[in-house]
């Protein structure tokens, strides 16, 4: 299966970076120029967020990108439309990250063929259960060679983990700890007894780290424990109105893997 | 057993356990463990005893004979306005305080609308030493102010939620970003038939006593134990569930539920879900929501707080699209014209959210020997204001 993301993990076996923005924020049109920024700065992986009214997993940074983004009128089919022709001019893997409504009021189908349409590599839906989408969804992702993303936490057991990984393709979503995004931690405060124990398990996917992941140093102790991690608040709140995103990106992506 | 939630947690295609899996652990120790817990005997035992001398139970059935003769047919008023702390709410809460010290939960969290689970919640905490944090929008906070108070002089803290339209589906929001960061400690208990499955099988069973009474209240009364219909208000449709419960399968009993038409379900300010509604997924279950196309959740609007919700439990969407029950509405206007009037006919002021039911009065067609129930879900004093106000008194 020649799927951009299983590429990146087969190339590159650490200090992944993973960069999580909201579609519509800062500004409506912003979307193909933050992804093209991202690559060329040094980012790894865009996940490119589906703002959503009622994000109950998100902390106040990405709850506000989300609802500015609204306010711009970003829709799912406005983002495909911005996203079209993208595949000219960025080659790293893209992910659509969101709640499952607006997917679902789409059309779990019709989004997984205009995703391959797209050239987009996977999807992260985290209120889309397992056992729903095994039951109902897995074949339309399959066709259209799309990768859903799973997420596991502190929390979730061995066997858990276990089936996770039996029905993951891409890689697994390691959620740092039981918290909303955009929570800040220190390098200490890291489960690193849950790291450790999800290694022991030989799963069959790579996994990255998300939710916490603010800067150099958390980057890096994830790193530790995982391909790689995944930031997305701290990069929100690095916008700025003094600067375009031309200035903003490079700076923000140096500061944290240069 | 077609209106029971099946094994998986759904009422036909309505339901389910939509949940980030940063919420799996709980829901999980919940389902698999509610049930076991619920009909062990010493649960029982301590539930019922509660229920009669702490809440209060069983609830008068009164028969109301100046609003009969008003509408020329038998109407009576199921009195959950009657329970401790004025509403049916805490049928639910004593149920769920008890539930979470079995499974060994020390800190609680409620949303609430108009304030009434969240005093009910504040409430069987006080009452079991355990602490208490209840998210209340902005809005409500400012219009539900005597029970803001009461809340916080049961020792509870009430976070006001500035997100969204600063009401019920915000708080609900944010009270489940607690409990996705208070994964161990903590336990949730929801108001509503609403949220993951098994919230709203756990809360309509808790609720069920209302419609148990009612059976055996009736037939004591009158012979029979059947009404003709059931009314009550819908928001999420805890009250509703328990007035429906035991007649679900008594298939001649009208089941009636009257959602909040706000200013008119032609305008952008209501919040009659299962009326202007599509199928969707919010607040982690399938069910009718009200959204636009995108998918997007719209912002309901209702003089009730109470009822102030863009959503309604799947139990509630399933008997809609079965049409075992039926769903009308009463505008902000109507309601307030019948809480006036049940209040000088009966000398009862109702909540806001109760008097939903009670307008529907006006849109019901009688036959002379008709027996209609009424649930009288809470009492008006926490309207007071805006009964004040409106009527000018």
């Amino acid at each position: 299966m020649n799927n951009r993301i299983n590429q990146l993990f087969a190339a590159k076996k650490e200090n992944i970076l993973s960069v999580y923005f909201t579609a519509g924020y800062p500004k409506l049109n912003d979307t193909g120029s933050i992804i093209y920024e991202l690559e060329k700065s040094g980012a790894d992986l865009v996940e490119v967020g589906i703002p959503f009214s009622d994000p109950t997993a998100d902390g106040p940074v990405i709850q506000q990108s989300s609802h500015k983004a609204l306010e711009n009128g970003m829709t799912l089919n406005l983002l495909f439309e911005q996203l079209a022709g993208i595949r000219e001019k960025v080659s790293i893997p893209l992910i659509l990250m969101g709640y499952f409504n607006p997917v679902y009021q789409f059309g779990v189908k019709e989004f997984c063929e205009k995703c391959n349409e797209t050239g987009i590599d996977g999807a992260i839906l985290p209120d889309l259960p397992l056992d729903e989408y095994l039951e109902n969804y897995q074949p339309f992702f399959e066709k259209n060679n799309l990768h859903n993303i799973l997420l596991i936490t502190p929390q979730t057991s061995d066997s858990r983990i276990r089936q996770v990984d039996a029905a993951s393709t891409g890689f697994i979503y390691m959620v740092s700890s039981s918290s909303t995004t955009g929570k800040n931690q220190k390098v200490e405060d890291f489960h690193q007894d849950y790291f450790e124990r999800v290694n022991k398990l030989n799963l069959k996917n790579p996994r990255l780290i998300g939710f916490g992941i603010s800067d150099k140093a958390t980057f890096n102790n994830a790193c530790k424990y995982a391909s790689g991690a995944i930031i997305g608040t701290a990069f929100i709140k690095s916008f700025n109105k003094k600067e375009p995103v031309t200035e903003s990106i490079p700076k923000f992506i140096k500061s944290i893997i240069g | 057993m077609d209106y029971q939630v099946d094994e998986k947690g759904y009422y036909g295609e309505f339901g389910g356990a939509w949940i980030p899996e940063m919420m799996y652990s709980n829901i999980e120790e919940l389902r698999k463990r509610y049930l076991e817990i619920i009909y062990s005997s010493k649960f029982q035992e301590e539930f019922t005893s509660l229920l009669k001398n702490y809440v209060g139970r069983p609830s008068p059935l009164y028969f109301a004979k100046r609003l009969s003769a008003h509408y020329g047919t038998d109407i009576y008023l199921k009195r959950e306005d009657l329970n401790h702390t004025g509403s049916h709410k805490l049928n639910n809460t004593i149920g769920q305080i008890l539930l979470a010290e079995k499974l060994g939960k020390t800190r609680i969290i409620a949303e609430t609308g108009a304030g009434q689970h969240g005093v009910a919640t504040a409430t069987v905490c006080a009452l079991k030493g355990i602490k208490c944090v209840v998210y209340m929008g902005a809005l409500d906070v400012g219009r539900q102010a005597p029970n803001v108070k009461k809340m916080k002089m049961l020792g509870a803290e009430v976070v006001p939620v500035y997100s969204g339209n600063k009401t019920l589906k915000d708080a609900t929001n944010e009270a489940m970003r607690d409990w996705i960061n208070n994964p161990v400690d903590t336990h949730y208990i929801i108001g509503s038939v609403v949220g993951p499955h098994p919230y709203p099988d756990m809360v309509a069973r808790f609720q069920a006593i209302i419609s148990e009474e009612i059976k055996w209240q009736l037939d004591e009364q009158t012979g029979n134990e059947l009404p003709t219909r059931i009314l009550a208000c819908v928001g999420g449709g805890s009250n509703a569930a328990g007035a429906f419960y035991h007649f679900l399968e008594d298939r001649e009993v009208e089941l009636i539920g009257v959602e909040a038409a706000g200013k008119g379900i032609d305008t952008n300010e209501t919040a009659a879900t299962l009326t202007v509604g599509s199928p969707g997924v919010l607040h982690a279950s399938k069910t009718m929501l009200m959204q636009n196309a995108d998918g997007q959740i719209t912002e309901p609007y209702s003089i009730s707080a109470g009822l102030d919700y863009p959503g309604i439990g799947p139990m509630h969407a399933h008997l809609f699209k079965t049409g075992r029950a039926k769903y009308l509405y009463a505008t902000d206007k109507e309601v307030l014209t019948a809480a006036l009037l049940i209040t000088q006919k009966e000398g009862i002021i109702p909540a806001l959210e109760s008097a939903h039911a009670l307008a529907a009065l006006e849109k019901a067609e009688f036959a002379k020997d008709d027996v209609t129930v009424v649930n009288l879900s809470g009492r008006g004093d926490k309207d007071m204001e805006t009964y004040l106000n409106y009527f000018g008194y």
